[in-house]
């Protein structure tokens, strides 16, 4: 960004732009307000289509790989309730074999002071207790909602050149690939200008999940219905099968909620209240420089 | 500010963020029991339903597999033992005494016995069967083009859906009959078939003997086991709870090509 040299001191910060050169521990513009509209609306759709997604898994909770779900081998991953061998009901997950007993979390739970089997809690699923046609119903609307957002988002990025200007990564930043996982691990984070750009791990974090993990889910999402995969004369085989599709749409959707965790606690390691700020009323405070640069 | 400020305020947020989890849950859970919202999630269904057919093309053939690739069992979900003495009756004689009765907006109505159904132009396919549960299992199917069973009895041009009248009772005390209903896109296609067998036998009660229906591109409970009756309709509105099918009264989608 190179077009403004407006100070972003207030009140005159509504004129500035993300990137503009202003005092150090000013209160600048950093993101523009439909990228906060979009963000909000895709953290409500992804929220409900997650807990209404287990909500799906639980009325066949396993997972396959191939096309079929009874082609001789059994799943990588079911969730289930069995007796002990005292006789008491208990819940486990089995994944590539290997059994964990998960009683009160995974497989068996409670709901309102009883126990069910289920395979994920009522507290982590929409609607809360067994009902497949509404979560779908939820699941299906949501996605709608995240598809038009989302493609809303790219267009925006594109013409508006956030993509290029603070999302691709420059020569310096792949330079300084090292160095940034350094700073990452000593949990030190950039204060002055550095601070107004994203540094280039955040920038590969967020083109993998805008332009890899997001299509991807999208797509195995489409995989699993048997209308759109007679496209191309099925495409679904190139993933693997119908089930394949349906476990990695599932471990997509948990490498995203393993994002969000890091990203939330990127957000409240760098300042809780100033990033929501920033992600709300658009209004970021840059970080004191200190000496360590 | 002081490490007993920060250690407050950390826990005064991780209270805020359960209690907002907990409304959320709960205010989802309201929003489903209400008259007014599943409305408006299911508007999406319509869209479902337009882009799956806008992409594909009404003619589009569902994926077909290697006899290699058939599933050792074919797994009986839903109804396995129809409660209805009529049917017990049929099943109990070998469905010798079975005809399939086709009425409604049609030209000719006419009574199909089995062995007319086998007479019909017929088609092999071995195909999967994908449950809106999430499971998969693929074998082969023969049956009678359903198509060709239109033919015969020359639909009227105001019949849009084929309604599937079937044998197995869905409520105790014989109520509540299994139906299903596809449009005339669906009922023409090449694989969609009036299955009379599963894997080179004689289709078993299990899997809805002696004809069930197959609609390829759809999920499992469009295809109708234990069909009895076809109606050809204009709509399915006055049909039982009016929403085109058992599940679809439950509150499942009709559209269920996705």
């Amino acid at each position: 960004m190179n077009d403004v040299s407006t100070p972003a001191v207030l009140p005159a910060a509504k004129a500035a732009r993300p990137g503009s050169v202003s005092a150090p521990h000013a209160l600048y513009r950093r993101h523009a307000l439909p990228v906060r509209i979009m963000h909000w609306i895709n953290v409500v759709a992804l929220t409900l289509m997650f807990m209404s997604g287990l909500q799906i898994f639980n009325a066949h909770p396993a997972l396959y790989w191939g096309e079929s779900s009874y082609a001789g081998r059994g799943p990588w991953l079911v969730i289930g309730a069995r007796e002990d061998p005292q006789g008491n009901p208990m819940g486990y997950a089995r994944i590539a074999g290997r059994e964990f007993t998960t009683t009160g979390v995974l497989g068996l739970s409670t709901d309102d002071g009883r126990m069910y089997a289920q395979g994920f809690p009522s507290w982590l699923t929409v609607p809360s207790h067994q009902w497949l046609a509404m979560a779908r119903s939820w699941h299906f609307f949501f996605a709608w909602v995240f598809l038009i957002n989302g493609l809303c988002y790219v267009a925006y990025t594109l013409a508006t050149r956030h993509f290029r200007r603070d999302l691709l990564p420059t020569r310096a930043d792949i330079r300084g690939i090292g160095a940034s996982i350094a700073d990452h691990l000593r949990f030190r984070h950039p204060t002055g200008e550095a601070a107004k750009r994203y540094n280039v791990l955040q920038k590969i974090a967020y083109l993998a999940v805008i332009f890899v993990l997001l299509p991807l889910i999208v797509l195995m999402g489409l995989g699993m219905s048997p209308r759109l995969d007679t496209l191309f004369g099925g495409w679904v085989p190139w993933f693997g099968g119908r089930q394949s599709v349906r476990s990695i749409h599932f471990i997509v959707a948990w490498l995203l909620v393993a994002f969000v965790f890091v990203h939330v606690f990127q957000v409240i390691v760098t300042g809780l209240w100033n990033n929501l700020r920033s992600m709300i009323t658009g209004r970021y405070r840059v970080p004191r420089e200190t000496a360590h640069e | 500010m002081n490490d007993v400020d920060r250690g407050a305020r950390r826990r005064f947020l991780a209270r805020i963020a359960a209690a907002a989890g907990a409304l959320g849950v709960a205010g989802c859970d309201r929003l489903s029991q209400s008259e007014w919202f599943p409305p408006i999630l299911d508007s999406a269904e319509r869209l479902n339903e337009r882009l799956a057919k806008l992409v594909t093309g009404r003619s589009a053939m569902a994926k077909e597999y290697s006899a290699a690739e058939v599933s050792p069992t074919f797994r009986s979900n839903g109804t396995a033992r129809p409660e209805n003495p009529e049917y017990a009756a049929l099943a109990a004689n070998g469905f010798a005494g079975y005809a399939l009765d086709v009425g409604g907006l049609v030209g000719a109505p006419r009574r199909f016995t089995l062995a007319e159904l086998r007479a019909l132009p017929s088609r092999t396919q071995i195909t999967r069967h994908d449950c809106v549960e999430g499971w998969s299992a693929i074998a082969k199917w023969q049956g009678a083009r359903l198509s060709a069973l239109l033919d015969a009895v020359k639909p009227a041009r105001a019949a849009r859906y084929v309604v599937f009248h079937c044998a197995d009772p869905m409520e105790e005390g014989g109520q509540s009959p299994y139906y299903e209903s596809i449009d005339m896109d669906d009922a023409r296609h090449e694989q969609t078939l009036l299955a009379y067998a599963l894997n080179d036998a004689a289709l078993p009660i299990a899997n809805g003997a002696p004809i069930r229906l197959r609609v390829e591109r759809q999920l499992g409970y469009k295809h109708a086991k234990y069909v009895m009756r076809l109606e050809l309709v204009e709509s399915f509105a006055h049909i039982a709870g009016g929403k085109g099918g058992y599940w679809e009264d439950q509150g499942y989608q009709w559209y269920a090509g996705i």
